[in-house]
């Protein structure tokens, strides 16, 4: 039997409303008890003293790729839950753009099966709206929710269709998925960043903000009619935290999330030619960033997702017109929302983790993201004010994207507990 | 004098000082061009490549003329005869070229930012000759230099560049370089062809070619690229012409003396009346000229420093 006791940290369980020093103890997979000094013994316990360290529950990101099956030579399995683990993650939902694409039943069984033999921590699918991510006909929604999906999207590309949109909320509202958009209106997003100054500067072909806030407005009035449960996916533009503000006013179901790299970058970024700058949608300007913090500050945007997108060397190394979008998230991701949120006083820590763990699981529908007595042990143990410098070639994702390298910023993962088991233990993956 | 970066990117990254130094070297290369005997020793034993990723005429031939009239060594890739077709990646192909010992590599592509990867990766020299929609700083090179020999400098002077703004190199390479040598700088065009923010830039930008060269020393038309028609940036060419074209009774709205230029091949009775590519005002065939000066002395300044 399997048996840890946390003592001493500060406890922080949004769902529950707990922040107080109090102690955990863990017997094989589940949660025991939380409470005050909690008296157990037995030299088969392991005890963690967590004093002066962050207790809460194991991170959740809402939106990553993983990349297998098809592109393993950038991600798999294995190695994405590494790097999440080692990010603090305990759940990731993975995007469906892989090759095949999970439009189908034997896709997700794949998924499954090798996150049951390879993956540190718990993976969810999310399947396609559309088949082959063309737009054109729905997916199997139905089957692949009872395969075991938690969303639906064609992430990486907008439904372009108004009415396929429609048919696709409609239809997923029978089976209670929550359908995830990205939002973009392609015709209008040809270009290779944000369209301003800087794309000026550099002649690069812009992305105006409008391609991003039309399909924006179109969803919502989409779920508006259908009032089926619309996720908007990485809002980056200060006209889509507005509209989406003023859409919960008004009581449409709709949800959002924002990621690290659009709360503390921007256009500016990608000054010379930076493709680890490079991502769809683009970074921003300063007043975008400062209108996705007001967001996420006053729960306009309800999630932060990492949007975990591994490239190859050779993808990112080539003419910015030609470098793929995206960069890898898992491995920063904490430490950004606790430089760039929490230690500007734009969010508590506990909202951070809120947004980081139970929000999205709330979203997504899955029994995660709290410390709840009964629930999975799985947890994170955080010290929030200890310093690192990011360092891309310490990453256990296989890519190395990333427009953080050389970083200083605080926050650290000791531990990630999932179901009980150590994945990270005193900062190393086990 | 500021030593020289190993390559000429852009003249966004040039001081005053290094922009005036390549038009002073430039002098004497038009001197020796005048010359019946054209051939000098200024790059002996050098070898110098032209990889070109996109068509040219001109500006190829104009590079190539400036090496050989200086006794270099050229030789030229272009896509469809290389590896390039069979799939090879640019850093790769720039890597072969720069392991055969060349000096400097001079490319075009339609990329913005490619000479800058290239440029990271290669021992060589890299010239920039056209990248994209960013700079073409050679040609912007030979224009101010034309235009300070008609005009004896280029302070306080109006220039008018008029046109697709949005997408030129030729546009964005003069602004940083006559701004920098203290022209007033005004852009003029349909909106959707003049790129967002470019005011920051310190260029006034109008939508009314009336006003973009009232009063201007110098005129720059650039060339209208049809497809720009297609992609919904203008209406039809009669269009652009009746709006955004310069003729004789326009060119009258600046200053009598005015010089008009333009970086060829020109769309005549488009961008640009017949008469007034023919006229008197015009300088576009010198700038062709100057433009073989102009490489010449880039040549020599950018290879030069290599050596030590």
């Amino acid at each position: 039997m399997m048996r840890i006791l946390i003592k001493n940290g500060r406890v922080i369980d949004p769902a529950n409303g707990i922040d107080g020093i109090l102690d955990i103890y863990i017997e094989n997979e589940t949660i025991e008890e939380v409470g005050s000094n909690l008296d157990y013994s037995g030299a088969d316990i392991e005890q963690i003293d967590a004093s002066g360290k962050i207790v809460a529950p194991g991170l959740v990101d809402m939106h990553c790729h993983l990349r297998e099956p098809g592109q393993e030579y950038k991600e798999d399995i294995e190695t994405g839950t590494q790097s999440a683990a080692m990010g603090g993650f305990t759940s990731v939902a993975c995007m469906p753009n892989t090759d095949p694409v999970v439009d189908n039943i034997t896709v997700v069984e794949y998924i499954k099966s090798k996150a049951a033999s390879s993956a540190c921590v718990n993976v969810f699918p999310i399947g396609a709206i559309t088949k082959g991510l063309k737009g054109e006909e729905l997916a199997e929604i139905g089957k692949l929710k009872f395969a075991g999906v938690v969303g639906i999207s064609d992430d990486g590309r907008p439904v372009r269709s108004p009415v396929l949109m429609r048919n696709a909320l409609e239809y997923a509202k029978t089976f209670d998925t929550p359908v995830i958009s990205h939002c973009e209106v392609a015709e209008l997003a040809e270009g290779s960043m944000n369209e301003g100054y800087v794309s000026t500067l550099l002649g690069l072909k812009g992305i105006s903000r409008a391609a991003e806030e039309i399909m924006v407005a179109r969803d919502i009035i989409l779920a508006k009619y259908t009032g089926a449960s619309l996720h908007i996916a990485h809002v980056s533009t200060k006209g889509s935290v507005e509209l989406i503000r003023q859409a919960k006013k008004e009581g449409v179901n709709v949800t959002c999330e924002t990621c690290p790299h659009y709360f503390s970058l921007t256009e500016n970024a990608v000054m010379g030619y930076n493709t680890n700058a490079k991502m769809n949608p683009p970074l921003r300007t300063e007043a975008d960033v400062e209108a996705i913090i007001e967001g996420l500050s006053d729960d306009t945007i309800d999630a932060i997702a990492t949007d975990h997108a591994p490239h190859h060397e050779d993808e990112k190394n080539c003419e910015f017109d030609r470098a793929l979008n995206g960069i890898v998230g898992f491995e920063t991701a904490l430490s950004l929302g606790i430089e760039y949120l929490v230690k500007t006083k734009k969010l508590t820590i506990e909202r951070l983790i809120n947004k980081m763990s139970y929000a999205p699981a709330r979203i997504l529908g899955i029994n995660k993201g709290t410390l709840s007595e009964g629930k999975n042990a799985d947890i994170v143990i955080i010290d929030e004010n200890k310093q690192r410098i990011i360092d891309k070639n310490s990453f256990y994702s296989k890519s190395k994207n990333t427009p953080y390298h050389g970083y200083k910023l605080s926050g650290t993962v000791e531990y990630t507990i999932v179901g009980g088991k150590f994945a990270v233990r005193e900062g190393i993956l086990i | 004098m500021q030593k020289p970066k190993k390559d000429l990117l852009g003249l966004k990254d040039l001081s005053e000082e290094q922009i005036t130094n390549i038009l002073e070297t430039a002098k004497t290369m038009k001197y020796i061009m005048s010359q019946k005997n054209k051939k000098t020793g200024h790059l002996v034993g050098k070898s110098i490549v032209t990889l070109f990723y996109e068509n040219s005429t001109r500006t190829r031939i104009s590079f190539e003329a400036a090496a050989k009239y200086m006794s270099a060594f050229t030789s030229s890739v272009s896509v469809g005869t290389s590896s390039v077709s069979k799939g090879e990646n640019l850093i790769d192909t720039a890597k072969t070229i720069d392991a055969m010992g060349t000096d400097a590599i001079i490319i075009r592509h339609s990329m913005s930012g490619a000479p800058h990867l290239i440029a990271a990766n290669v021992k060589a020299c890299v010239i920039n000759a056209g990248d994209g929609m960013n700079e073409h700083p050679t040609q912007a090179l030979l224009d101010i230099f034309t235009i300070k020999e008609k005009k004896g400098t280029i302070k306080g002077l109006k220039v008018a560049i008029v046109g697709d703004i949005a997408h030129s190199r030729v546009a964005r390479s003069n602004i940083w370089g006559l701004t920098k040598l203290g022209a007033e700088v005004s852009v003029g065009g349909p909106a959707t062809l003049i790129p967002p923010d470019i005011s920051k830039m310190g260029v006034k930008a109008y939508n009314s070619v009336q006003e973009a060269i009232l009063d201007a020393d110098v005129v720059m038309g650039l060339r209208i690229q049809t497809e720009r028609q297609k992609s919904g940036l203008f209406p039809s060419v009669s269009e652009y012409a009746r709006f955004f074209g310069i003729d004789e009774k326009r060119l009258t709205l600046a200053k009598p003396d005015v010089l008009l230029l333009h970086p060829g091949p020109v769309n005549r009775g488009i961008e640009l009346s017949t008469s007034v590519v023919d006229g008197e005002k015009s300088v576009i065939n010198e700038q062709v000229t100057n433009g073989v000066a102009i490489r010449m002395a880039v040549l020599y300044l950018y290879t030069r420093e290599s050596d030590d």
